[in-house]
């Protein structure tokens, strides 16, 4: 049994809805022929009750002058259709005298002459016991209603006078041949509601269940993962289950969110951590090699004759400086007061890139809708430009256009580069900021960290977006106070 | 003088012609016939081919009267509602003071019949009325010899009181539904004439396979056409005439054929002597 209360609702709703009408037609079944049972019951009664009083009148003066044939012809006269074909003939018809004795039978060789009515068993002597428990001569019809027939008593009676009563007696059997017939009708039309109700069924259990499964297999899947989202479509009803759909997509979106936002916060924090460290090692590394080249200035001087030193010193310094330029570039100081930006700036960082852009044969479209000076350091600004155009000049493949937009909105400069190539994967996307990411290569890697750590100072936000054959940067800048 | 005679001639005259007119309003009335079930007298049919046999023959309408109850055709004898009848040997001989005997049916060669004692098919014991006893009995009626007299006498003879010996007796008014009485159960057995029984054998079979016989009476006249005294002397050789010719033309013999008879012989009182004696031996009336 527990088998079956474990099948899917995709089996069980329409199992159970095929059972509903299975019973539901067998109820309706089973009333309507309870109903034909009791109409045929009455409409037998009185059928015999009214054929029992017409006879009981012709039968009183056969009875009186002890006209046996007579009367036996009187009680046989509506029993000459065959058995069968009406179904309100009698079976049998008795006239009783006043001591409840056959005078006469339809069925002489059953119930011959003079028997007594208690010699014919039980149901005839409890019938006897009502016949004899009202003996006058207006009495009511007695109806009785045995296990195997059906009987009527209709006092033979004339100007208050009783003569007997005569008995009509119908066999319950008649009604089988009806019930037949109604079962048939009943079961034919419980077919046909069948036959109707049960595909509506089939297709109604699948259309709620079939959404019911996805998101029963969807929140099976919270403690491992994201589940995905469902289709808008599955399931497009405002009731229970679409609130349910409804609660589940909320619930997806807040996971996703959530799923995101630890992402975010954990390369928030890794960037954080490699920014400081980065900083204090640049700085650890910067003080002693100011001194270094201090010293390596002050050596040069003072043997700047001897020649092999002088190489010797030149391969110092040039190393010593590209240390130096490697490390000013991971000590990003954005705090560094500075002019405001200005419309020219960003001519000449078109100026800048031009030749770079030549050589890659890419170009450049800056779009600036700036017209006077923006309350943000020109310098830092300026670089943040360099480095995204840059990279994206170096992205692009040759005859391509890179783009640049710059405006104000919100309070905010906004930045928005783009170039054609093939996209960033999405293993490099997520360490995209991090120093010395990078799929390319010849450079150090530092450019967008750098550009990184630019924004993050000025208090503003940079997101990436790629795929295929579009890659774009997006840099928003709270605007300040003026920098004079 | 003259006009006297004339007088006289003229009244002569009318007299022939009214006496004439006279007779011929007495063709134009009808003859009543009565029957009785002393044979199946409620075979519509080929007593209406009888019935217009006899037209034909007497020239003159003829009415058939069925009536159950042997002693109801014989009062309608008695008050002239009836001219000539069929009826059972017993009543003739009873009331032989109110009709004339006309003519005697013929069967198996011999104007007689007997009563036979019939019981239910399914009774195979039972040989003589005398082992009837508490049982039901169906009479014919109260006049009739086959379905009364003779099986009382039997009783009788058995030393035993007619009115006593069954449990129920009732009357079923013709030997037809006697038979049916017994073919039904609801008497165990009953008395009934051997032409009736042998004429039913023929035409009902179905009917007769739940009764047989068990027992045959003695000969008895068979039940004679009579005539009520009062009728015209010419009427009843006329129809006398008609009856007996039957068995002589091919129509007549047809009708014979049907009744389950010969034919038709003038009757003769000494056939009825058994009867007699048979009511004298009974003592009823």
């Amino acid at each position: 049994m527990k088998f079956l209360f474990n099948l899917s609702f995709r089996y069980k709703i329409p199992l159970w809805g095929s059972l509903l009408i299975v019973t539901a037609t067998l109820a309706v079944s089973a009333a309507l022929m309870a109903q034909a049972y009791d109409d045929l019951r009455i409409d037998l009664e009185s059928s015999s009750a009214s054929l029992g009083r017409t006879l009981s009148k012709t039968l009183f003066s056969a009875m009186i002058q002890q006209e046996v044939w007579q009367a036996f012809a009187i009680i046989r006269a509506p029993l000459h259709e065959k058995p069968g074909d009406n179904p309100f003939q009698p079976e049998m018809i008795l006239a009783l005298d006043q001591q409840q004795r056959v005078f006469v039978s339809s069925h002489p060789k059953a119930v011959p002459m003079l028997t007594d009515l208690h010699q014919l068993g039980d149901e005839f002597a409890s019938l006897a016991q009502r016949i004899a428990a009202s003996p006058d001569p207006d009495a009511p019809i007695v109806t009785y209603s045995g296990a195997q027939r059906i009987y009527v008593g209709v006092p033979v009676a004339e100007e208050g006078a009783r003569l007997g009563t005569l008995v009509v007696i119908n066999s319950k059997d008649v009604f089988l041949p009806r019930f037949r017939a109604i079962a048939w009708r009943s079961a034919l039309i419980g077919l046909l509601v069948l036959a109707v109700l049960l595909p509506i069924n089939w297709y109604w259990g699948q259309r709620t269940v079939v959404p019911l499964v996805h998101l029963a297999r969807g929140i099976g899947a919270v403690a491992h993962r994201v589940p995905p989202e469902l289709p808008l479509e599955t399931y497009a009803y405002r009731d229970e289950l679409g609130q349910l759909f409804e609660a589940y997509g909320l619930m997806v979106k807040a996971l996703q969110e959530r799923v995101l936002l630890e992402q975010e916060v954990i390369r928030s924090e890794r960037l954080a951590m490699a920014g400081k460290l980065s900083a204090g090692v640049a700085h650890e590394i910067n003080n002693p090699l100011g001194g270094m080249l201090v010293a390596l200035a002050n050596f040069k001087r003072r043997y700047g004759d001897d020649e092999r030193a002088q190489k010797t010193v030149a391969i110092l310094e040039r190393g010593l400086t590209q240390i130096r330029e490697t490390v000013s570039a991971m000590l990003v100081d954005a705090k560094v007061k500075g002019r405001n930006l200005a419309p020219h700036d960003l001519e000449d960082v078109r100026l800048l890139l031009t030749g770079e852009a030549l050589h890659e044969t890419v170009a450049i479209d800056i779009e600036c809708s700036l017209t006077e000076p923006v309350a943000l350091p020109a310098t830092q600004v300026r670089q943040i430009l360099m480095n995204l155009l840059l990279n994206a000049i170096h992205a692009s493949p040759s005859s391509t256009k890179v783009s640049c937009r710059v405006y104000c909105a919100d309070g905010q400069l906004r930045i928005e580069t783009s170039n054609a190539g093939k996209a960033i994967n999405a293993d490099l996307m997520d360490h995209l900021f991090e120093p010395f990411a990078s799929d390319k290569d010849e450079g150090h890697g530092l450019g967008l960290w750098v550009t990184y750590q630019i924004v993050t100072q000025l208090g503003g936000q940079i997101a990436a977006a790629s795929q295929d054959g579009l890659t774009q940067f997006r840099v928003t800048l709270p605007i300040g106070e003026s920098h004079a | 003088m003259t006009l006297i005679k004339l007088t006289r001639i003229l009244g002569v005259l009318a007299a022939l012609l009214a006496f004439a007119a006279a007779a011929a309003d007495d063709r134009a009335q009808p003859i009543r016939v009565g029957l009785t079930p002393t044979f199946p007298h409620d075979q519509y049919r080929p007593l209406e081919s009888w019935r217009l046999y006899m037209e034909r023959k007497l020239q003159r309408p003829v009415e058939f009267v069925r009536r159950d109850r042997y002693i109801e055709t014989m009062d309608m004898l008695r008050l002239k509602k009836l001219d000539f009848a069929w009826i059972c040997d017993y009543p003739y001989v009873q009331f032989r003071k109110q009709v004339r005997l006309m003519a005697v049916p013929v069967y198996k060669g011999r104007p007689y019949y007997r009563s036979y004692l019939i019981v239910p098919a399914t009774d195979k014991s039972t040989t003589s009325i005398a082992q009837l006893r508490n049982k039901v009995f169906a009479y014919t009626d109260p006049y009739s010899n086959t379905g009364f007299l003779s099986p009382r006498a039997q009783l009788q003879e058995a030393g035993e009181d007619p009115a006593r010996f069954f449990r129920n007796t009732f009357f079923a008014w013709s030997h037809r539904r006697v038979i049916e009485s017994v073919a039904t159960g609801l008497a165990d057995g009953g008395a009934v004439s051997s032409h009736v029984w042998d004429t039913l054998s023929i035409g009902k079979p179905e009917l007769m396979a739940g009764v047989r016989v068990a027992s045959e009476g003695s000969e008895y006249g068979f039940a004679p056409f009579v005539a009520r005294h009062g009728v015209g002397d010419q009427v009843y050789r006329d129809m006398q005439k008609v009856l007996l010719e039957m068995k002589t033309d091919e129509e007549g013999k047809a009708l014979l054929r049907v009744l389950n008879l010969d034919g038709f012989i003038a009757g003769d009182p000494r056939v009825y002597e058994s009867t007699a004696r048979l009511i004298r031996a009974v003592g009823e009336k």
